[in-house]
């Protein structure tokens, strides 16, 4: 019951604050409110048993990428000519709510085969680490090379910024 | 009852608000936090399917992981494209950015 109640709640906000950020014509406060939708995401995760991943979504979403687009709003000084609609305002609608329509209709005709949920809620966190870095699993070279791609991602964007 | 489909329905509704923000907006920063929407959409739906469907192998939550790491390096390169494009252009309009249209 009360795991119902947490995800109606959380799922309002999440759609709420997800809506504004696409609806507001003010950049600051749809940054803002963002980031309470990833605060709502990090909350559903709870309700999912994720420990681990609603740690790590308030730590780097919330933490990291919310800061970087709120200096990235401040640097660039667009929270005052606002966001404005381009030309596929109408167009744009119709086709979200074209593929929304679909996805819920297959979603509700497939017959998810769902275990059995007699398992207790545990913490995540040893088994996730577990599973990342032991060879059996097969994620040790994903692993490696999310490493790489955050190391080149960020010399990158140091490039791309530097003054000429 | 909340159940499998609850969320991968609630998934599905994040992603929509995103795609519609990443087609209708002209402010580049925007359609960055729409890019963001749509991936922790995807992310919710991800961590469902390893409550609901395998609770033991916590697949889901691995995925997801990768999802973050990809979503912050994308988050980084972005802004800086954004930032290096406001230099040349005073304005983050991606309706201005035709450099390399045909």
């Amino acid at each position: 019951m009360g795991l119902a109640i947490s995800f109606w709640l959380l799922a309002a906000a999440a759609v709420g604050s997800a809506l504004a950020v696409v609806l507001l014509r003010n950049v600051f406060r749809a940054a803002l409110l963002l980031i309470s939708c990833f605060f709502a995401i990090a909350g559903l995760f709870v309700t999912l048993g994720a420990d681990f991943l609603a740690m790590v979504q308030v730590l780097v979403y919330v933490g990291a990428i919310a800061v970087l687009l709120l200096l990235a709003i401040m640097l660039t000084r667009e929270a005052a000519t606002g966001s404005p609609f381009s030309r596929w305002r109408i167009g744009g609608a119709i086709a979200s709510v074209a593929l929304l329509a679909a996805m819920i209709a297959v979603f509700r005709a497939t017959p998810w085969k769902v275990a059995d949920q007699s398992v207790v809620l545990k913490p995540t966190t040893a088994e996730l680490g577990a599973r990342l870095l032991t060879p059996e699993s097969g994620f040790v070279l994903p692993f490696e090379i999310a490493s790489v791609l955050l190391l080149a991602a960020v010399l990158g964007a140091i490039v791309l910024v530097k003054e000429k | 009852m909340v159940g499998l489909q609850h969320y991968i329905i609630l998934s599905a509704v994040l992603f929509c608000i995103g795609l519609y923000g990443a087609l209708a907006k002209r402010n580049a920063v925007i359609i960055l936090m729409s890019i963001e929407i749509m991936l922790n959409a995807a992310n919710v739906a991800l961590v469902a399917f390893s409550r609901y469907v395998t609770p033991q192998l916590l697949t889901g939550q691995i995925f997801a992981v990768f999802v973050m790491t990809v979503a912050a390096a994308e988050v980084a390169v972005g802004l800086a494209i954004i930032i290096a494009l406001y230099r040349q252009k005073e304005k983050v309009d991606v309706g201005e950015v035709d450099l390399m249209k045909w």
